[in-house]
């Protein structure tokens, strides 16, 4: 059983607790992202691990972060956009 | 968890383990993939050669790579987590 799911089903009983497992919930969901993006992004900017973490990796990483999230959205997006022209085509 | 829940029978005690419990549980799940991954990476870039044991140069490689890894993990998050608040103003 989910979090998710016991936090539904609270909801009535117990609006806090249900508000308290959501609020958890995605705490978890946020940090299994980053794990999976730490996991990514360390491949491609990690040369040989130094005393610190120098700026050009950390350049690297943060733009590892947003440009996976544009690729995502451009996914998304064009998916819906060929979904759209698909199901016009269909129409016709 | 084999009986729905009913928290109308949950003491004030019990709802404050309960909230500790979930509290502790989600930390324990985020140390235990941060020490998996810490472990495979790491590995991978320090130990080129198995030999009989773990050498100095390849403790101090691990070392500094646990380091870089959490430092990594801190910068992705606030990367992700400033990128999630544009979004959502967009």
């Amino acid at each position: 059983m989910s979090l998710d799911s016991v936090a539904e089903q609270l909801a009535g009983a117990d609006p806090q607790l249900a508000q308290f497992l959501q609020a958890e919930t995605q705490k978890q969901r946020f940090q299994g992202i980053v794990h999976s993006l730490t996991d990514q992004c360390w491949d491609i900017c990690m040369e040989k691990p130094s005393s610190r973490l120098d700026s050009k990796t950390s350049f690297c990483i943060t733009n590892c972060v947003d440009r996976f999230i544009d690729t995502s959205n451009f996914v998304v997006n064009r998916l819906e956009k060929t979904q759209s022209t698909f199901s016009s085509e269909l129409d016709n | 968890m084999d009986s729905p829940p009913s928290t109308g029978r949950l003491t004030g005690a019990q709802r404050e383990e309960l909230i500790e419990q979930v509290k502790q549980q989600v930390a324990i799940a985020t140390a235990q993939e941060l020490l998996t991954k810490i472990s495979e990476k790491c590995f991978k870039k320090c130990i080129a050669k198995p030999s009989s044991s773990l050498d100095s140069s390849e403790q101090k490689c691990i070392a500094m790579c646990m380091d870089r890894y959490m430092d990594s993990w801190n910068l992705v998050s606030k990367a992700y987590s400033s990128r999630i608040q544009k979004e959502s103003m967009r």
